[in-house]
């Protein structure tokens, strides 16, 4: 995790303090439940780790959106604001898969 | 990274504190600050084991008086017949792999001046910092005959998967077809708000299948459905129509088990399995160390730190917790605020601020079939004024209707959780 943490501050355009890794990694802490660890998923849920993130940004926005069916995402998709998808994406795309 | 887990391969240490002492950490004199956490459920065991992905200089202590962990959600699939006590119950040697250091006791007292767990196979565990993440105990009390009724488990909760559901389970079969279950819930908030309606669904699921005749009583001390009401309704009157009765405004009083009669405020109901689930509040450990603070059950926490309002270093988390307005008694909730605790726990230890716009994520999956599912889902963000978490507006909801989709989606929540909580 330290290194998810180092790896996630050096994809990010300004270096980010260890304030700020340790909030990215709360905040993507609460996907784990479903996605599993790190976005290592154990089965069923689509892992997170490694996915490129404008392709998890995309998906985020077509939840929030409505363009993409969903049975869950759809509705919590709409709790995080664009600054922060955007950061939680960051942290899965450097997460090695 | 598919993890089998080794449930029978936990960490087994007898005076578990002599144990540490004779590698040298039973006091903090070290290099490394020390966080204990007691209690090894959905809370404690996730917050054990990011403390130490996010903060590798700090030694965790997992104090956890059961060998292995029982998972109270899906515990209610064993009833229905779709899952076993096999499928819901793990080993803590998972976490071992996080370095987290597994000590199999009961932490019977809390000295919050020395810093010091006390543990009842002896010795004494320092902490810089403590996690107290112990569920739930029942107020036995406030239902007469309740304690004698458990004699021989002529009364059962289940309210903790375990020992309890696997008698619960065997009482249904030897049940005569015909006969009647009762299940009896105390008045909001208690463990798991859908965790009624799901059981009586799934007892439902399985006297349809082999005693047809049976029928399900449900006395509810709330006016209402909690959660999901439309929807349990709708799964009862199609799939298991004139089996189930619902009736709010049912407060429990009393139990006689030789009689095997539910007292309740308005009317006597008797039943062929008694299912009384007593009023909750936050487990003894809690209760000693004096982290109650409301209504004489429930621990109250800034939410900014999972930090308790009334002893500075030590973190509340789970269902003991005084929750947060919209917030559920929930494996996911403890899940979910176990990461705010550890996130915060490291950025203290390491003179940081804590974040200061913590988030969390609530997902309830419940089953009313074998494969068919309903959920309900919210998103929190605090109120740094109010030092709270207040859901977010248009954030979260139910299913639409139940769908074998989401049943598929449950069982993967399930499993996935088990591996985030336990390695």
């Amino acid at each position: 995790m330290r290194t998810a943490f180092i790896c996630a501050a050096l994809l990010a355009a300004v270096p980010m303090t260890a304030s700020a890794q340790n909030q990215v990694a709360q905040w993507a802490g609460t996907c784990a439940m479903c996605h599993g660890t790190t976005g290592h998923s154990v089965g069923g849920n689509e892992p997170l780790a490694g996915m490129p993130k404008n392709e998890m940004v995309r998906k985020f926005k077509e939840f929030q959106s409505g363009a993409k069916p969903a049975t869950v995402m759809h509705q919590l998709s709409k709790g995080f604001t664009d600054q922060q998808i955007d950061q939680i994406a960051a942290y899965f795309a450097a997460q090695k898969k | 990274m598919n993890r089998n887990f080794d449930r029978r391969d936990f960490l087994k240490l007898s005076g578990a504190a002599a144990a540490l002492a004779a590698t040298g950490c039973a006091t903090t004199g070290g290099a490394k600050a020390r966080v204990v956490v007691i209690g090894g459920g959905f809370g404690g065991a996730t917050a054990a084991k990011y403390i130490r992905m996010w903060g590798s200089n700090i030694e965790v202590v997992l104090v956890e008086r059961e060998a292995d962990f029982v998972s109270c959600p899906i515990s209610n699939l064993v009833y229905g017949g779709s899952k076993t006590m096999k499928d819901i119950t793990y080993g803590y040697s998972g976490l071992k792999r996080y370095g987290v250091q597994v000590v199999r006791d009961t932490a019977f007292d809390v000295n919050t001046t020395a810093k010091t767990v006390k543990l009842v196979r002896g010795g004494d565990l320092k902490y810089d910092r403590l996690v107290v993440s112990p569920g739930i105990d029942f107020m036995l009390e406030d239902i007469k005959g309740y304690a004698e009724g458990m004699i021989g488990n002529r009364v059962l909760h289940a309210w903790k998967a375990g020992p309890q559901t696997v008698a619960l389970q065997k009482q249904l079969a030897e049940m005569r077809d015909g006969g009647v279950y009762v299940l009896s819930m105390p008045l909001m908030p208690f463990r798991c708000p859908p965790g009624p309606y799901e059981r009586v669904s799934q007892i439902a699921n399985y006297f349809k299948k082999h005693k047809p005749r049976a029928k399900i009583l449900l006395v509810d001390a709330n006016p209402n459905i909690v959660s999901k009401g439309p929807l349990f309704r709708k799964a009862w009157a199609d799939l298991y129509p004139g089996m189930i009765e619902y009736r709010g405004n049912s407060k429990c009083i009393g139990v006689d088990a030789t009689t095997k009669t539910v007292k309740l405020e308005v009317e006597d109901v008797k039943g062929d399995v008694l299912n009384v689930v007593p009023p909750q509040r936050a487990g003894d450990i809690a209760r000693k160390t004096g982290l109650i603070t409301a209504n004489d059950r429930w621990c109250g926490v800034d939410w900014r730190t999972t930090e308790s309002t009334v002893a500075k270093g030590v973190h509340v988390l789970g269902d003991s917790t005084l929750s947060a307005p919209g917030m559920p008694k929930s494996g996911s909730m403890a899940n979910q605020q176990a990461k705010v605790c550890a996130a915060a726990v490291v950025a203290m230890i390491n003179g940081q601020e804590p974040n200061p716009d913590p988030k969390i994520v609530n997902t309830c999956y419940s089953f009313v079939s074998d494969d068919e599912v309903i959920h309900v889902a919210s998103v929190h963000e605090l109120d740094a004024s109010k030092k709270t978490f207040v859901p977010i507006k248009g954030a979260g909801g139910v299913s639409a209707a139940r769908n074998t989709l989401e049943g598929m989606y449950a069982w993967s929540w399930a499993q996935n959780i088990w591996a985030d909580t336990l390695g």
